[in-house]
């Protein structure tokens, strides 16, 4: 069954976050449903560039408080 | 998704400088790339195993860096090579001169390796150097 998770990836710097998500990726199993939380802007544009150059399916970005939650799932 | 291969020579042992060489390595190596690195001069002494890896900073960058929780460069070197299509070899000019065994370096690492193949691997890739 999909699984959603979290990945906390607040406070650290790129690609803190995006490595953060990839090591949680490695551990899913296809249709799981990732959310990065991130306070990096760099990694808010990066990670869904990230997410569509290799092939998973990006959702959404979205802010509240300072925080970005990127979400997205595993494709493969 | 591209294939392309990224060989990153690293010979620089300031912060900088080896954190760039590691975000190239480590995004290049997650993203569909194979990547080689090739560690010599002031850059090989930082992978010896109990080494300080405190590298200097080479200006306010670096030192803003020190004090902000930015991932450590060696760690992403180590992500590169679990996560990624990463190899990383020591020069073995450089292992010579240092007087440091293979065992002596951290075991991500690859078996140390000279130029004529590092230049052999990296004629059909993009050149990084830092």
């Amino acid at each position: 069954m999909a699984e959603n998770k979290i990945v906390d990836g607040r406070g650290s710097f790129c690609p803190g976050p995006l490595m953060e998500l990839i090591a949680a990726l490695k551990s899913s199993q296809v249709g799981d449903v990732l959310e990065v939380l991130s306070t990096d802007k760099g990694s808010v544009n990066d990670i869904p560039e990230w997410i569509n150059k290799v092939g998973h399916e990006y959702i959404t970005t979205t802010e509240s408080e300072g925080v970005w939650h990127i979400t997205m799932k595993k494709a493969k | 998704m591209s294939t392309n291969k990224i060989c990153v020579v690293v010979v620089s042992g300031s912060l900088e400088r080896l954190q760039m060489a590691a975000m190239v390595a480590s995004v290049g190596a997650v993203s569909g790339h194979e990547a080689v690195v090739f560690l010599s001069m002031n850059a090989l002494s930082h992978f010896v195993k109990g080494a300080d890896t405190k590298a200097p900073a080479e200006g306010e960058m670096g030192r803003l860096m020190a004090t902000k929780k930015v991932p450590e460069f060696k760690m992403l070197f180590e992500q590169a090579v679990e996560l990624g299509d990463a190899k990383i070899y020591p020069c073995s000019m450089a292992m010579d001169v240092l007087g440091v065994e293979q065992e002596e370096l951290e075991d991500y690492l690859e078996k140390a390796t000279g130029l004529t193949k590092f230049l052999h691997d990296a004629q059909d890739g993009q050149i990084w150097t830092f």
